[in-house]
């Protein structure tokens, strides 16, 4: 310094010692203050910071549970989660996506609506989570990223439980599929489904999806900030869904899918002693392997406006005209009304009139029948002696007995989207037409045409009441259920559902026999398949008119177009002794029940019926054609 | 210098039946009981930092390197005489000045504010060098006449503070500006700065908050809320301090054990090396550890202050007392800011936050009060 400077050290000193100690002060209190603060984090509200510690730490991660495995009734495999190999991408670990996007689309096929797929779920998740972008990896193309997987850093393929379903189309409509669970759906699923993808969405998977699905699991997880998984803390394990045996019997189902042929129809066939459904028969059908992860628009769009219209389940939503098939039913009602009696005659000259008016009401023979009594009118499917019986039935006669058997009404099968079908009556038609009730319109409801519409799932029920004298067992597919490790199966009791009432039981014969004519009476309309049956069988044929025919025309079908053509029909059951199944069949466009029907369910019934004919006729054994699965 | 005796020393100290390590500490003008709380503080620092860092050698190895380089530079000043400190105060004031001007001007950019100035390999934070130029200048200047200064000196004082803080605060730096601000503010009250200046300036500022409020935009007023009040906004600004809250409350009593803080490793506290590495400290060690911590700052603050209280003459006082209170500063606004009772402004815990060119500047500090304690039987020429 060059200035003296002429100071008061010691009045100085005084004045930097005393705030030096106003320091000191301070500073204690701070240092007490902030113990302070920290006693009321550290131990007055420890508790509090220690559970949200422990809630930051640990993740609840789902363990999906396995999905059940289905059976048919004889344990062969219909739908069971496989693995499947699929490609993953971790977007954190990747430079650019479109040009390893490019790339890798070079090595495996990758679709527009795969990559779109995958940039949508892109962006819905973080960064390190693993985003599926390729499933069901063939062989091939395994091969062939493995070779070239040192340039995808941040792909991986990953093995994966996807449900299979080994047999494809084989009795897809009563299986039904699983597919990827969406928004909708998601809204309604609780926390069982956390960790689960797909869900059943029709038939069988939709129907049992609660026992398929099993129990999530959980694993705790200790995380990071940003998610990252560092080790696992503990678990509880899934339980797995149950398995399921189906009243299929799958050979017999192929069997009938083969017997179809490629037309389009229906076969049902039912265990008329206890309900079970052996075979449900829609064509044409699909792959439901299709509908897993997605099915692609081109293929959806194929299976949508396909004429053939496969997606439909004609067992369950078809609704047909039943034809001549109900007329035995009639003809019960008749007899338990007495209209009737077996060996009373009515005269068919090939048409019918209503007393004073002109209009005639044809039957399906020109020349007529000539005097048919109940027997011949069901053989020959007198359509004259059903109007004459309709007439002095009426309507709402008609429609309050058929309706004991359950036509208009849902059987209750245990798959979803059952349809009604329809059996009018004059307060239906009031109802739903606005319309009153017209008496030429009770005769054609008395052939089975008109408003009266049924399912090929109703047809068989009811004839399988039929060959069970009235008791109708609740139909159903679901044989019983079988948890994973557990020796035994629960198996459903057969229940009866409905109780047709009838006072004089010979009836039931009367008209089962009208019904054995008809295949094996040489005049019967189904004498074809009957010829040779090593077994007898009680059927009724029945044609369906698609296209109306104006009065004084005929229908010839090779002039008319194929999908105008008539629906062939037909049901049956055997062996009339004991009966051990009833069957309805469907040909659309088919033509007559007799050539195209009858056929198809003689040999559903022969291979069926094989093991009761070895029994009981034991050198036409070799008839049976046994199914190769 | 000054002291030409020193060559003589040994002989006479070994007379005394004084160590070769004592001996040699006084040589080089070393105060042994802040050395001692100084190292204590840097080991346990070291032990934090190895578990903050995700036990990774490499950041211990970086800042072991720091620490030597700090404690190299806090030995280096230790032999330069205060009275030298005192002649070049105006003019590193003066070269801070112009360094803050040129960074301003032409500073790098780092982590979105200009705080760098670049020199060939050399990255320089000019405000780091004005933590001390600015005390030492304040102090230069009041020393210079009879304390307590009379209103007009303290004004100019507090120009002399205000310029270099305003410029740090522009950068934007708010901690250092903070910390500067303080060093500035402690030398006047040191200096016998009246109460009732102290409670004018006070009163002052208190009127100019509702001023400055009725002025603002609402957005602006949402900033300063936030800012305050961080835990208001818990996804954004408050999310860190709420996550500092449960690694310090969820530490208890004893802590969760050293390497065993999930709130630490999961990384759930940001900064967990550097600004917020108390949290990770009572997180492990709970509540007795930060008492211990505590301790061994509290240590070193008195023993600042002794210092302070038998510097030789008005200057060393004032800087030596100006430098320990802002070293104080620290150690209540870092923590502060992570117990979350003061609002989160970028200061780090000293000689434990990982991280370099602040440590540097508090052992230069640490240095000129050894200067100014070995140094201080001499009489001035």
């Amino acid at each position: 310094m060059a200035r003296p400077l002429l100071k008061d050290y010691f009045r100085e000193s005084k004045i930097l010692n005393n705030r030096i100690i106003v320091a000191s002060v301070i500073i204690v209190i701070l240092t007490f203050a902030v113990i302070s603060r920290l006693f009321y984090l550290q131990i007055l509200s420890h508790d509090h910071y220690t559970t949200l510690s422990q809630e930051n730490r640990v993740t609840l991660v789902p363990i999906p549970p396995q999905r059940g495995v289905i059976y048919d009734r004889n344990g062969i495999v219909l739908a069971q989660d496989a693995p499947a190999f699929s490609i993953e991408v971790t977007p954190d670990k990747i430079e650019n996506i479109d040009v390893m996007l490019q790339a890798l689309g070079a090595v495996v096929s990758l679709s527009e609506r795969e990559i779109k797929r995958f940039r949508r779920e892109l962006k819905q998740k973080r960064r390190f989570e693993a985003v599926p972008l390729r499933f069901n990896l063939s062989d091939e193309e395994m091969a062939r990223f493995a070779v070239n997987r040192y340039r995808f850093p941040g792909v991986e393929i990953k093995a994966r439980m996807v449900r299979d379903y080994p047999l494809g189309e084989l009795g897809v409509h009563a299986l039904g599929y699983v597919g990827r669970i969406n928004e909708a759906e998601q809204k309604k699923l609780d926390t069982n489904y956390s960790g689960t993808t797909h869900i059943g969405k029709l038939g069988i998977e939709k129907a049992y999806e609660n026992i398929l699905h099993g129990t999530v699991g959980v694993e705790q997880v200790e995380t990071t900030a940003r998610g990252e998984a560092m080790r696992v803390l503990g678990h509880i394990l899934p339980v797995a869904g149950k398995n399921l045996y189906l009243t299929l019997d799958i050979n017999l189902q192929a069997v009938a899918e083969g017997a179809l042929g490629g037309k389009r129809g229906a076969v049902v066939a039912i265990n008329p002693k206890n309900g079970e459904i052996l075979a449900f028969v829609s064509r044409p059908g699909y792959d439901p392997n299709l509908f897993v992860n997605g099915i692609s628009s081109e293929d959806y769009d194929a299976l949508q406006t396909s004429l053939d219209k496969p997606l439909i389940n004609r067992v369950l939503q078809g609704q047909y005209p039943p034809g001549s098939t109900v007329k035995p039913f009639y003809a019960l009602a008749g007899l338990e009304y007495n209209k009737i009696t077996p060996g009373e005659a009515v005269s068919c000259r090939g048409y019918f009139q209503l007393p004073g008016l002109a209009h005639r009401y044809r039957d399906w023979k020109k020349e007529g029948h000539g005097a048919v009594n109940l027997d011949t009118a069901v053989a020959q499917s007198c359509d004259v002696y059903f109007y004459t019986l309709a007439q002095s039935l009426g309507i709402d006669a008609m429609a309050t007995f058929m309706g004991q058997f359950g036509l208009g009404k849902k059987t209750g099968i245990d798959v979803p989207g059952e349809m009604m079908g329809v059996m009018p009556s004059s307060a239906w038609k009031r109802k739903v037409l606005k319309q009153p009730w017209y008496g030429g319109e009770t005769l054609i409801v008395g052939i089975g045409q008109g408003y009266v519409l049924t399912t090929p799932l109703q047809l068989a029920t009811i004839t399988a009441t039929l060959a069970n004298h009235g008791f109708q067992m609740q139909p159903h597919l679901l044989r019983g259920t079988h948890d994973l490790g557990s020796a035994n199966m629960m198996t459903q009791k057969p229940t009866v559902s409905k109780r047709v009432p009838v006072a004089n039981g010979a009836n039931w014969q009367t008209v089962i026999n009208s019904m054995v004519s008809v295949v094996h009476s040489p005049r019967g309309t189904a004498y074809g398949i009957g010829v040779k049956a090593p077994y007898k069988i009680a059927g009724k044929t029945g044609t369906a008119q698609v296209a109306s025919i104006k009065q004084g025309e005929r229908y010839k079908e090779s002039e008319t177009p194929e999908r105008l053509r008539d629906h062939a029909l037909f049901v049956a059951f055997a062996p009339v002794e004991d009966p051990q199944i009833a069957i309805a069949v469907i040909i659309e466009n088919g033509g007559h029940g007799s050539s195209a029907a009858a056929p198809v369910a003689r040999t559903v019934m022969d291979y069926y019926l094989r093991d009761w004919i070895e029994r009981t006729h034991p050198r036409q054994s070799a008839a049976a054609p046994g199914p190769s699965l | 210098m000054i002291q030409k005796g020193q060559k003589g020393m040994p002989a006479y100290a070994r007379s005394k039946g004084q160590g070769f390590w004592f001996r040699l500490m006084q040589r080089i003008h070393v105060d042994i009981p802040l050395l001692s709380g100084l190292l204590l503080l840097s080991l346990v620092g070291l032990v934090v930092l190895y578990s903050a860092g995700g036990q990774s050698l490499e950041v211990l190895g970086r800042q072991l390197v720091r620490l030597g380089l700090a404690f190299t530079v806090m030995i280096a000043l230790a032999q330069v005489h205060p009275q030298h400190l005192q002649r070049w105060a105006p003019f590193l004031f003066a070269i801070g000045v112009a360094l803050l001007v040129a960074v301003l001007l032409v500073g790098d950019i780092g982590k979105g504010a200009q705080r760098w100035l670049e020199f060939g390999a050399f990255r320089f934070q000019p405000s780091e060098m004005m933590r001390i130029a600015v005390p030492m200048m304040v102090a230069w200047y009041l020393a210079e006449r009879n304390l307590p200064p009379p209103p007009l000196r303290l004004l100019v004082a507090a120009v002399l503070t205000i310029v270099p803080v305003g410029m740090i605060a522009k950068q934007p730096d708010l901690g250092t500006s903070l910390l500067i601000a303080s060093s500035g503010v402690f030398v006047l009250f040191l200096a016998g700065m009246r109460w009732r200046h102290i409670a004018v300036v006070g009163g002052l500022i208190g009127a100019f908050i509702p001023i400055a409020w009725s002025m603002m935009h609402d957005y602006q007023r949402q900033r300063v809320l936030t800012f305050i009040d961080p835990e208001s906004d818990p996804l954004g600004s408050g999310y860190h301090i709420i996550q500092s809250k449960i690694a310090i409350g969820s530490g208890g009593l004893y802590g969760k054990g050293w390497l065993n803080g999930t709130q630490s490793y999961l990384d759930f506290i940001p900064e967990r090396s550097t600004d917020f590495i108390f949290a990770v400290l009572s997180e492990e060690f709970g509540l007795i550890g930060i008492i211990v911590v505590l301790c061994i700052y509290l240590f070193i603050v008195m023993r600042g202050l002794y210092i302070a209280s038998q510097a030789h003459d008005t200057f060393t006082r004032l800087l030596a007392g100006s430098l320990i209170l802002t070293f104080s500063v620290y150690i209540f606004v870092n923590i502060g800011m992570v117990t979350a009772l003061l609002p989160v402004v970028g200061v780090p815990l000293p000689l434990i936050s990982y991280g370099g060119t602040s440590m540097v500047t508090v052992m230069a500090s640490f240095g000129i009060l050894m200067s100014i304690h070995t140094h201080r039987k001499l009489v001035p020429t």
